[in-house]
């Protein structure tokens, strides 16, 4: 099932909301209906879903209506029509006593400018979601103090907000919405406020801790490299609407129109190519029961001066050049006996950017492993490649 | 301008003479007897501790809420209280301007607090607001001993009109100042209205709250002269007395009084809403 299920979500600012609504659904721009009636159409129509687990990102630009979406998802804003699905259960028809516990056990939020309680120090700031439940004093403030180590603030208990740099309030905001063990957290802008190394520490430490925890984030940002870099999927919005959802490949490989285009022109592919999009199949192959003869006949047919030398199993045992191949051959050797092991490996999902040094100190094409196993192999020139033909693709669609 | 002739003067006599006196009368006695007993407590109190022991207090909490300074300004300004002879009657002056800023302080607040939450209170209390602070005090005077008498009753009364409107105007204000996203973060994780005020905004508003409390008091200082002329007893008594024996000196000795008082009030309570800000 679905953790968050979002459908047909509306939100018009002003005096008659549904009559709003009803200009939305007759094909009414949002411009012709601020026009006419005066009334702001904040979010038209969105639909979409996040998985159990499930890192969710929605970019866009200031004004694009996602912060007003975020907030219709746990009712800090009043959604006008359509539906939002918590664990199956539609929070817009809840009562206000259901709406509580609901935001109380299920969505944590966190906040651009932090939103902490000045009054309070970091171990009660973050034990505040759980003092409204009433939770016991030290129950709370035992699962504060873990979410508090969780975030790496363990010494900081007693210290107030103010005396807190930026990162580390917006540690504070993120422990206090982990310390309510709600499976669902909103993050609304949550880095944006963040100078740019700070930031990418963050966001590294997020998805460390989401693959702990398996929390389902929703994350909301402008910054499409924030975006790329964190989501599984992606949603970008413009003018209210969603109007691509996919994951960064996808979004990248196939923007769904001039606005996304627009927006992952400048994009450094190499932060998001990763191995296996550039990987070739490799193309020879010598069994463990092949001897030098046949390894120098596959090298010949296929204008290669090494080849990677496989067992049965696919598992890679090491690369044999042109040069100890003839050796073997004229001594009489096995070919384990003169394999070259000083080659490099690399995972499937290692970004562009990561190999490119790599590619230039290696005499070799660097064997692509998973699980000691030979997937793919990546020469030079795929690189270079990668860099460039993807620029190209996104140039001729523009056309 | 006369297309016509308005009888307020006369409506308003009437209703007071034939209707509020007559018929309201026990309700304003109840009231005045219920003030009276307050007053009298606390005006007994400050008498009965010996001038030495309260002087230290306030020299105490000088020191501890504005500094070494405003401790010296206090050490110097209770011995001049004393040496004037003034003592008494400046602590009759504390116990009006207590009294009124106690009852100021547990309506203006709470009702500060609804206007800030419903609009349509705040639009209804507004205007109300406007003409308590600007009617000239000696309107209300007038039936304040109509109804309460003379003395230190009708004092606190009209005091507690004029200085009750910025406790209520700054506790408004205070909890609207609240900044939204921490209401928001309240909402999130699911408080209720009632934990959001107590646990939220009542705390992050307690710095400027704690500054309308301290124009209540200054208020209340400002109206001890205007309410000696209604028999309040104090330090606006000695300035009355010297104004009406064109006493230059007798007027000044009392008018430093109510300085020095007003300015140790309203350092301490400056002091306490700092305090409350760290």
């Amino acid at each position: 099932m679905n953790k968050i299920l979002v459908k047909n979500l509306t939100k018009v600012f002003g005096s008659n909301p549904k009559e709003g609504v009803k200009r939305l659904q007759q094909g009414q721009s949002k411009e012709q209906i601020l026009k006419d009636t005066g009334m702001t159409v904040g979010v038209n129509n969105a639909s979409f879903e996040v998985k159990p687990g499930e890192f969710f990102v929605l970019m866009g630009l200031s004004g694009s209506g996602k912060s007003t979406l975020i907030r219709l998802i746990n009712r800090l804003i009043e959604p006008t029509d359509g539906e939002v699905l918590i664990d199956g259960q539609d929070i817009t028809k809840m009562n206000k006593n259901d709406l509580m516990q609901t935001r109380r056990k299920k969505l944590s939020m966190v906040f651009q400018k932090f939103a902490l309680f000045p009054h309070r120090n970091v171990l009660e700031n973050v034990a505040y979601g759980l003092e409204v439940q009433g939770v016991e004093k030290s129950e709370r403030e035992a699962k504060a103090q873990k979410s508090i180590e969780d975030v790496g603030l363990k010494g900081y208990e007693n210290s107030y907000p103010d005396q807190l740099s930026g990162g580390m309030q917006q540690r504070v905001g993120l422990a206090r919405a982990l310390a309510n063990d709600s499976d669902i957290l909103l993050m609304d802008e949550a880095f944006s406020a963040l100078d740019p190394i700070i930031r990418k520490e963050m966001q590294d430490e997020l998805l460390q801790l989401q693959s702990k925890l398996g929390k389902t984030i929703l994350f909301i940002t402008h910054d499409l490299d924030e975006a790329l870099k964190l989501g599984d999927r992606i949603a970008i919005m413009k003018n209210g609407e969603i109007v691509q959802i996919g994951t960064a490949e996808e979004i990248l490989e196939n923007p769904a129109n001039e606005y996304v285009y627009n927006f992952v022109e400048d994009v450094d592919r190499s932060k998001v190519l990763m191995a296996s999009n550039i990987m070739k199949k490799p193309d020879v192959i010598t069994t463990w029961k092949d001897g030098p003869r046949v390894a120098m006949k596959k090298m010949e047919d296929a204008g290669l001066s090494s080849i990677f030398v496989v067992d049965k199993d696919k598992n890679l045992k090491g690369i044999l050049t042109i040069d100890a191949a003839i050796k073997a051959y004229k001594e009489n050797k096995w070919v384990e006996d003169v394999l070259e092991l000083d080659f490099h490996t690399t995972d499937p999902m290692t970004p562009l950017s990561d190999l490119i040094g790599i590619a230039a100190e290696s005499k070799y094409p660097i064997a692509v492993v998973e699980e000691n196993k030979l997937v793919g192999i990546i020469v030079r020139v795929s690189i270079l490649s990668g860099l460039v033909l993807g620029k190209e693709q996104s140039e001729g669609m523009k056309e | 301008m006369n297309y016509f002739t308005l009888p307020l003067e006369d409506w308003t006599n009437d209703f007071v003479y034939d209707w509020l006196i007559p018929v309201m009368g026990g309700f304003f006695d109840s009231v005045s007897s219920i003030i009276s007993f307050f007053i009298n407590g606390v005006a007994d109190l400050f008498l009965m501790i010996p001038a030495e022991i309260i002087a230290i207090v306030f020299i105490l909490l000088a020191w501890r809420l504005a500094g070494k300074g405003i401790a010296i300004f206090t050490l110097i300004g209770t011995l001049y209280l004393g040496s004037v002879n003034l003592w008494e009657d400046a602590m009759l002056t504390l116990a009006v301007v207590v009294v009124a800023t106690f009852f100021s302080i547990i309506i203006g607040l709470p009702l500060g607090i609804l206007t800030a939450k419903y609009s349509i209170l705040d639009k209804i209390v507004r205007p109300i607001l406007d003409f308590m602070q600007t009617l000239p005090s000696f309107v209300y005077l007038i039936p304040a001993i109509l109804l309460f008498g003379l003395g230190e009753v009708p004092a606190v009364i009209s005091t507690f009109v004029f200085a009750t409107p910025p406790a209520v105007r700054m506790t408004t204000l205070a909890i609207k100042q609240v900044p939204e996203d921490m209401v928001e973060a309240a909402r999130a994780f699911g408080s209720t209205s009632w934990q959001m005020l107590v646990k939220v905004q009542l705390p992050v508003a307690i710095p400027t709250i704690m500054a309308g409390v301290n124009q209540t008091i200054m208020l209340a200082l400002s109206m001890a002269v205007i309410a000696s002329m209604i028999g309040a007893p104090g330090l606006g008594s000695t300035v009355l007395a010297g104004i009406s024996s064109v006493n230059v000196g007798l007027g000044l000795v009392g008018g430093l009084g109510i300085v020095v008082l007003a300015i140790i009030l309203d350092r301490i309570t400056q002091g306490l809403g700092n305090k409350n800000k760290k």
